[in-house]
């Protein structure tokens, strides 16, 4: 390891002559410091480069996070700058890692303007991630103090709203995303949304990258979907819903395309993470306003996400869309096609639907995190499952989630209708064990297949699927297992 | 039509003693039962009327179905559901909802479409069924 190099400069003519010091001397590292219930704190995963004292990259993180340039300046005397500076205040090395360690920082409340995502990651994400002495950096986990999470929003909707508007209760929800993505025309992608909500589904989802193609532009889309949805709730007696995409080039396009949804009697409008922070919140004041579900495709997120070595971990952005104010956001499936450790997942269903989150470092949640009552975000599994694993999703999601099943619905041999009339029986015969006080984790696979006797589409969704799993090993998963420890 | 609310409706109608097992499990979350019946099952009718109060503190599974039978006897053509609600902060809302009776003949609902400008359509569901008085449905 590194000598570590000098400390805080406490002479004042020392400290401010000018010149270039180092971070740690500036004032950046405070060992000492004891975190104030109301700072914001972040934990940083940090790669220092060769010959870098990790306490005074760390040091810098702080620095080049809140209020530091590269060289002294003296017009930090004209401030309380020792106020302002953040503060590391602990190292600790990444287990079975030699040049990884986790840096914590903490924040004064007084750095970040109220109620704005915009404003919190431009501190904490802004400069910092380019910052020559570091060859990468993480942003593992914030604890956002209840003083600033009571100036947000939350969530438009939040889950038991949603679920009292849809009169749905102790299941979690289906839905499919419309495919082939791209390519359909207005009046054929209706056609999938209501054969798959007739046979059985809650929602139906546009993709992420459907806005307002030369195929089927916007309007067309809504018209046609709404068409669609509004049947098949005369067919069922159910309330259902299709997430149309509002995403657009601009603000005033979002704003138009979602009264658009509004005026046809759509519950619930989507958008995209790329729209931006601020796009995001907007989005979300409109949602509160009329009475409107906000669904997030988390498109762009897995650029920085998924690296454990560099960008921002997932559950971070789960914590910034709950504050921000999305009412569904897509968090991972642990059995399907797309990346999900179970314990990084679960840490992100915590992040969405907890009261309260605890500590928990098998989880990566390195801090408490109280939620001061901001509404719970409903997370939705999407991404290459089928009805076979019904067990398993149940057993790691629980009921308040969204099982999305795109290919797993219109890609059933005898039909949309037949997919989406499977996912279900499967769903409802899972619950209905479960609550029975049956183990469908070990019986799962013969529930089914019982289901599977009087339900033709979920035998053949079973005999088409049944050998389908993706085991790869995740890329981003904890650090901190559990170790037996001598009693 | 087969109304399709409810948590099992997918699936054949639940027996007494699988009623029972979702009640039992229930009362373990420390939830309270409560049965309501309707002869309008429109998808936005809320409330459904209520045979009587939420039964907060019966906690034997046998209790709550001596309702649900009761119930079933008074308003043995109408749509009854049993509910469990949950009063813990965070939730303070329905648990589980799912239907224990149902009409012999469910006639479903005509969805009535009011052509708007724009090729824009209000949509509007009616019941077959509330067309005609209460007390004459079913």
């Amino acid at each position: 390891m590194n000598k570590p190099v000098a400390t805080k400069i406490t002479d004042v003519k020392e400290r401010y002559k000018s010149g270039v010091l180092k971070y740690k001397q500036m004032g950046y590292w405070e060992p000492d410091y004891e975190p104030k219930p109301s700072d914001v704190l972040a934990v940083f995963r940090i790669t220092p480069q060769d010959g870098v004292d990790p306490e005074e990259a760390a040091a810098a993180v702080a620095g080049e996070s809140s209020t530091a340039t590269w060289t002294v300046v003296w017009t930090d005397r004209l401030t309380d700058s020792e106020y302002y500076r953040a503060k590391a205040y602990k190292i600790e090395r990444v287990p079975g890692s030699s040049d990884q360690w986790f840096a914590y920082i903490a924040y004064d409340l007084d750095l970040f303007e109220e109620g704005s995502i915009a404003n919190l990651t431009a501190s904490i994400i802004g400069n910092v991630f380019g910052f020559k002495p570091l060859k990468a950096l993480r942003l593992e986990d914030m604890r956002v103090p209840a003083h600033y999470l009571k100036t947000f929003q939350g969530p438009a909707t939040g889950i038991v709203v949603e679920r009292e508007r849809l009169n749905n209760f102790g299941r979690p929800l289906l839905g499919a995303t419309t495919k082939p993505k791209l390519g359909l025309s207005g009046r054929n992608y209706g056609r999938v949304v209501h054969e798959a909500l007739k046979g059985g589904l809650d929602f139906t989802k546009d993709d992420e990258n459907i806005n307002s193609q030369p195929f089927m532009h916007w309007r067309d889309r809504f018209l046609y979907c709404m068409e669609g949805v509004n049947k098949a709730i005369a067919e069922t007696g159910e309330v259902k819903g299709h997430y149309l995409n509002v995403t657009g080039a601009t603000m005033e396009d979002m704003y138009e395309r979602a009264e658009f949804a509004k005026a046809l009697g759509s519950v619930i409008v989507m958008i995209d993470l790329v729209i931006g922070y601020t796009a995001i919140q907007s989005m979300a004041k409109w949602c509160r306003k009329n009475d409107m579900i906000l669904h997030l495709h988390r498109a762009g997120h897995s650029t920085y996400s998924r690296q454990k070595n560099h960008g921002v971990s997932f559950r971070v952005i789960a914590k910034w869309m709950r504050m921000a104010g999305v009412d569904h956001v897509h968090a991972g499936t642990v059995v399907g096609k797309l990346e999900g450790d179970p314990n990084v997942i679960r840490g992100i269903y915590d992040t969405c639907r907890e009261n309260h989150v605890a500590k928990n470092l098998r989880h990566g949640i390195f801090f408490d995190q109280p939620w001061a009552s901001l509404k719970k975000v409903m997370p939705v599994a999407s991404g290459g499952i089928h009805a076979g694993q019904m067990h398993q999703l149940l057993t790691y999601l629980g009921d308040d989630v969204v099982l999305q099943f795109g290919g797993g619905t219109i890609g059933h041999p005898q039909g949309i209708q037949a997919g989406a009339t499977a996912n279900r029986v499967a769903l409802e015969t899972m619950v209905k064990a479960r609550n029975e006080g049956r183990d469908i984790w070990g019986e799962g696979p013969q529930i089914l297949a019982n289901a599977a006797k009087w339900c033709m589409p979920l035998r053949a969704a079973l005999d088409t699927w049944k050998d389908v799993t993706f085991e790869y090993a995740p890329t981003d998963s904890v650090d901190y297992v559990l170790t037996p420890t001598a009693s | 039509m087969r109304l399709t609310q409810g948590q099992f409706s997918f699936l054949p109608d639940l027996t007494d003693a699988e009623i029972k097992k979702q009640i039992q499990y229930a009362l373990s979350q420390g939830w309270a039962l409560s049965v309501e019946f309707t002869d309008d099952p429109h998808p936005r009718n809320t409330y459904w009327d209520m045979w009587g109060q939420p039964m907060f503190d019966i906690k034997d599974p046998a209790g709550v179905m001596l309702e649900v039978t009761a119930c079933r006897k008074a308003h043995p053509t109408k749509y009854i559901k049993v509910l469990a609600f949950d009063s813990r902060k965070g939730f303070e809302t329905v648990r589980m909802s799912f239907i224990v009776n149902r009409p012999a003949e469910e006639p479903g609902f005509d969805l009535v479409r009011a052509e708007g400008p724009g090729r824009q359509i209000n949509y509007t569901m009616r019941s077959y069924a509330s067309a005609k008085p209460a007390g004459q449905r079913y």
